[in-house]
């Protein structure tokens, strides 16, 4: 059993490294006060490549593995994670289920552009009443000749209005239920495809997110993805890849914090002699740190199990929903050792802790997880 | 177009520290990079060649690891490197590392541009660049921070401590940047995994048509008595009495004291 990079994923991880440093890190305090999506940024780490890690180079990609790609994630998020999720969004939600379920057409049309970073992509499940529940779709695709005509609506998009691709969900056939869900990729600038207010979080301020509204959309049928009536698989198996790319934003999320609550209990002194000389700060800083180290494991393991075509939908839960839980705790209890400076905006603690909640919640909410982890169990 | 580029790999000064003891480096531990201002003429090469087309060679002379270096520039986009590697290099002072840098180009043979950065971090010498050049016969420019060539045509701006210079001068030359002259460009994936899988040539003083007593410690006038860091320079001291008088009389009786008058 071995514990270690190779020197590719430790010469990717130390390359991103240094570009979150030197040209995220600058922006990331503005970026989360104003809500700001950088686009000029997020362009550049699709020209780097960064798009393209864990496809192969024949569609464009850079022909790494899929952990070097998760590792880009994680040195993103450490530094800013709404940028992180800006590329797992691309990445995972969109030109994953185009590269595995796409024609060669559909390949070279919107996955090319994706994978060499000219292109950003976007994912349309939710809607406002089917969340958890994704069966309950109302948005609908009615084949006429040559289209289908899209109508209804998404909400909570990640990317959307930015992104030139879209993977969206339909119902083809509502008496089918779940085998009557059918996915298609439209493009921004299609007729009738706009898009709505642009959400108001609680925090991963520097990504985009909004809703999609669909009004007679024409739709070709070129733009098919998969077959009608697999829209639920596709959706399900490009959300177990998703749940490793979010995995990894909050490993970097909780990372992030721990590295700041270590510095700060070295610094900060009271009574004459550093908080971390108290065993109440030195013991938090253990736990914390062992859970970043098991969130590490259960995430890495899962991405290489799918690098390595095993099953990974268990692990893949099991890596979201604990790296999500202890990011949460990790940046609580960071923002506790902070202590007053702590809740403040001018400490980093304050925003990884209001940016740590979602990651318990999208690509399947931590009690989902554990629905596919118990189902996966009992079975 | 053809540009060589010349790069040093320096230790990463903002993390070294100085042994008291000893007064010298502690390079132990201390992370090896590209000289800053290298990577500037790297980048400053690979704009040249994205107008002009042409290539881009990267050498460096150094012991083996200096081909990290090499790779870097590399995956930034540069299209050859060579590193200039053997022990009988070793111990080499600014002629001798400018007379084997010479000799490596002279065996590249075709180039229309050689390009440095003002100095390294290290040694801060800022001699080799222009040691290049006179061992090559041509003509040379330093402090570059704006750089135009159209045809066999190069017109710079020279940065000095209150203003630009503007020179023009034809091709071949050696110019050395300065760091405003452009920001250098992160490596993509795909030039990182081309680098890393790049094998560079390594050449030596077999290789080169180089003489003997001109190379290493032999070929080095320069000789290193004493490494120090020099005293922090103390504040000034600023003499007002009452009157224009008093106050001269105050700084006589000063500079006297100091025995500089």
């Amino acid at each position: 059993m071995l514990f270690e990079l190779t020197e590719d994923q430790i010469m990717i991880q130390e390359m991103v490294r240094d570009f979150a440093v030197k040209a995220v890190a600058p922006g990331v305090a503005e970026r989360d006060e104003a809500c700001f999506f950088d686009r000029a940024l997020v362009d550049q780490m699709g020209e780097l490549g960064l798009n393209g890690l864990g496809f192969p180079e024949q569609y464009g990609g850079t022909g790494t593995d899929y952990l070097s790609y998760i590792l880009a994630v994680e040195e993103l998020s450490k530094v800013d994670d709404g940028i992180g999720v800006t590329l797992s969004a691309t990445a995972s939600l969109c030109a994953w289920p185009i590269y595995a379920y796409g024609t060669e057409e559909q390949k070279g049309k919107y996955l090319r552009p994706i994978l060499e970073g000219r292109h950003m992509g976007a994912f349309g499940l939710t809607e406002p009443n089917a969340g958890t529940d994704a069966a309950a779709q109302q948005t609908t695709a009615v084949l006429d000749g040559e289209h289908y005509i899209l109508n209804g609506s998404k909400m909570f998009i990640t990317n959307a209005g930015e992104a030139e691709t879209y993977v969206v969900f339909a119902m083809t056939d509502k008496a089918k239920g779940l085998k009557g869900i059918t996915a298609f990729i439209l493009e921004k600038g299609m007729p009738g495809f706009t898009f709505g207010k642009k959400e108001h979080k609680m925090g991963i301020h520097s990504s985009i997110t909004m809703e999609l509204i669909f009004q007679d959309v024409k739709v070709p049928k070129a733009n098919l993805l998969g077959k009608e009536g697999e829209g639920f698989k596709i959706a399900m198996t490009t959300l177990d890849g998703g749940r490793i790319g979010i995995a990894a934003q909050a490993l970097g999320i909780a990372q992030a914090a721990l590295d700041h609550a270590v510095k700060y209990s070295k610094e900060r002194v009271q009574f004459g002699k550093p908080i971390c000389a108290n065993q109440a700060i030195a013991f938090m800083l253990a736990d914390m740190h062992t859970k970043v180290e098991a969130a590490r494991l259960l995430t890495y393991r899962a991405a290489w199990l799918k690098q390595q075509n095993k099953p990974y939908s268990k692990e893949a839960a099991m890596a979201k929903m604990y790296a999500g839980d202890i990011a949460m705790e990790v940046t609580t209890d960071a923002v506790q050792i902070f202590g007053g400076y702590g809740y403040s905006a001018e400490y980093p603690v304050e925003r990884l802790m209001r940016n740590a909640k979602i990651t318990q919640i999208y690509e399947g909410t931590n009690q989902v997880q554990r629905m596919v982890i118990s189902g996966a169990l009992l079975r | 177009m053809d540009i060589i580029v010349c790069v040093k790999q320096v230790p990463d000064t903002t993390e070294v520290k100085i042994d008291p003891q000893t007064n010298t480096l502690i390079r132990q531990g201390v992370p090896s990079i590209v000289n800053p201002f290298d990577k500037n003429a790297v980048e400053a090469a690979l704009q040249l060649k994205e107008q002009h087309g042409g290539k881009v060679t990267v050498i460096s002379m150094g012991p083996p690891q200096a081909q990290e270096s090499l790779k870097e520039c590399l995956a930034m986009g540069a299209d050859e490197a060579v590193l200039i590697s053997d022990r009988a290099f070793g111990g080499a002072d600014v002629l001798a590392t400018s007379y084997t840098l010479a000799a490596a180009i002279r065996k590249i043979g075709r180039y229309d541009l050689v390009l440095c950065g003002k100095q390294a971090i290290d040694g801060d010498t800022a001699q080799v660049g222009p040691e290049i050049a006179e061992h090559l016969g041509i003509a040379q420019i330093t402090y570059v921070a704006k750089l135009a060539v159209e045809g066999d045509n190069v017109r710079v701006e020279r940065e000095h401590e209150d203003g630009y210079e503007i020179l023009e001068t034809k091709l071949p030359v050696l110019l050395s940047v300065v760091k405003s002259i452009n920001e250098p460009r992160f490596p993509t994936i795909k030039g990182k995994m081309r680098a890393s899988r790049t094998k560079i040539p390594v050449w030596g003083a077999a290789d080169l048509a180089v003489d003997p007593d001109c190379i290493g410690l032999k070929g080095s006038p320069t000789q290193v008595r004493r490494i120090f860091t020099p005293p922090q320079r103390t504040q000034g001291v600023v003499i007002q009495k009452e009157t224009a008088r008093e106050t001269v009389v105050e700084l006589i009786a000063k500079l006297t004291d100091a025995k500089l008058v």
